[in-house]
């Protein structure tokens, strides 16, 4: 039995295809992927992103449990902020990648990837039971939220009918606590498009309310609902990684070129030892982002190829509804991640030719 | 959802249409909006024997990857040499611009096996 959202019946209503997404019944499109990615792009574009998790920590320890658990520094964090982070397993690998939200110094919130809530709280639910952070509680929260993100150059002006938040005085990775459509709700000045833009987090009963209000005072600037569909091709655009392709358990942080968020000089974390002994030995493969220069789409799992030798794996790929062209992100080995370095990409019986380039593939 | 009655339709969503020896195949209205965004589209070399019942080509679209199958066996005589250029055409023109191949055949008769516009409309409903 799928779960559903709170927003199921207005996909419905709407004409959304619905997709299994990691036990979910979820939209994978409405209209269509690329008129909603490009929507997204120049106007805005409204996402159900209800099936993501929600975890909270509390307690006197809960700094401290947060950096064990956490390859970022979770010690910048003032309250009102957020941060990308990431868990890992003590040998490197990755757990999940997570953002995490500080309302106070004993009161945070970790977002989390839909299919991995269940694993993450066991995981954290472990790590506590060491026993070194007596003071701290967790709850998953993940049925008392529901999640709307609302993206592109039109979304402040679009929000900012519907809420009593300055929403200027929300700069990017900040969040509020206002009310949205009269609910209360949790403002966040975050995504996964590279567009400007927020995702709210409110109570399930309030969604309906607060998606149809949305989208009405959204109609004349062109907002759109847009699917899982686009969302994936929006992200790739940005080269941001999606787990369970970017990112595994058998593909650490530093692999997956998320250095900048290991945090490896911080005294301890969980995966610290790993991920040093990766660094100071070089990595054995490593993210590059490309593109197609012949016609193709890549997708993942596809070879990439070097002279005659298989040197990679594509981990996720697609045609750029911005770009038109096929890209994608492949781990390689390192002497194959340079900047311009010619690939080929297995495409069924061809090998077809591509480029390493420097992301993000389309420039904000 | 439009089923022309000229044509004949296989399992796998094709639809061809003969004239004389030659049958021009493409893929239905329904394949189109269940592949949704068509973005690359793969088609043979024109003089290449396909088989029945084979793949003779690729249609993808922003999310799948799918086979197009042959549903009688010749020798392509001609393609859309628009359509890697614009595969959109495929969606928005699914029976006329968006054809895909010509292929040669012995026996058109062979074709009559195939589901009429009624039939596929029925077996479409049953795959829904």
């Amino acid at each position: 039995m799928l779960k559903k959202t709170p927003l199921n019946r207005l996909h419905k209503e709407l004409g959304a295809r619905l997709v299994d997404f990691g036990g979910w019944e979820m939209p994978v499109q409405y209209r269509g992927i690329i008129e909603e990615h490009l929507a997204t792009r120049n106007a805005a574009g409204l996402f159900d992103i209800s099936h993501m998790g929600e975890i909270e920590i509390r307690g006197k320890d809960a700094l401290a449990y947060i950096q064990e658990l956490t390859i970022n520094d979770a010690s910048r964090l003032g309250n009102g902020q957020v941060q990308y982070s990431a868990f890992c397993y003590p040998h490197g690998g990755t757990v999940d990648d997570v953002t995490l939200y500080r309302f106070s110094p004993e009161h945070y919130l970790f977002c989390v990837n839909a299919a991995n809530v269940d694993k993450d709280f066991a995981w954290m639910e472990q790590v506590l039971e060491e026993g070194l952070f007596p003071q701290v509680h967790l709850r998953n929260r993940s049925d008392e939220f529901a999640q709307i993100a609302l993206q592109g150059p039109a979304a402040s002006a679009i929000l900012g009918r519907l809420t009593d938040a300055d929403l200027n005085r929300i700069a990017y990775y900040r969040f509020h606590e206002g009310r949205v459509a009269e609910a209360p709700a949790i403002i966040s000045r975050t995504g996964y498009t590279g567009e400007d833009g927020f995702e709210l987090y409110f109570a399930p009963e309030a969604a309906e309310k607060i998606w149809t209000a949305l989208l009405a005072v959204g109609a004349p600037d062109g907002l759109q609902p847009v699917g899982l569909g686009a969302r994936d091709t929006l992200r790739l655009e940005m080269k941001y990684a999606l787990y369970g392709h970017e990112l595994s358990p058998q593909i650490s942080p530093l692999e997956a070129g998320l250095g900048w968020v290991a945090k490896l000089e911080k005294p301890s974390f969980i995966g610290r030892e790993a991920l040093l002994r990766q660094k100071a030995a070089g990595l054995g493969r490593q993210q590059v982002a490309f593109v197609m220069v012949e016609p193709g789409v890549p997708r993942a799992g596809y070879p990439v190829i070097s002279g005659a030798e298989a040197v990679g794996a594509v981990t996720s790929g697609t045609m750029s509804p911005s770009l038109r062209i096929g890209i994608g992100l492949a781990l390689v080995r390192p002497e194959h991640a340079a900047l311009g370095h010619p690939l080929k990409i297995a495409i069924r019986n061809r090998r077809v030719e591509a480029r390493v380039v420097k992301p993000p593939f389309v420039k904000k | 959802m439009e089923f022309p009655e000229e044509m004949r339709y296989t399992e796998e969503h094709e639809w061809t249409l003969v004239a004389g020896d030659i049958v021009t195949i493409g893929v239905t209205d329904f394949a189109q909006e269940a592949l949704g965004d068509v973005v690359f589209v793969e088609l043979p070399q024109v003089g290449t024997m396909v088989e029945a019942g084979k793949p003779f080509g690729v249609v993808e679209s922003v999310k799948a990857v799918s086979d197009v199958y042959a549903p009688v066996s010749g020798e392509v005589v001609e393609i859309n040499e628009d359509l890697p250029d614009a595969p959109e055409t495929i969606n928005t023109s699914p029976y006329e611009d968006g054809w895909m191949i010509k292929i040669k055949v012995d026996d058109p008769t062979v074709l009559d096996a195939l589901m009429d516009a009624d039939e596929y409309e029925e077996f479409v409903e049953s795959e829904e």
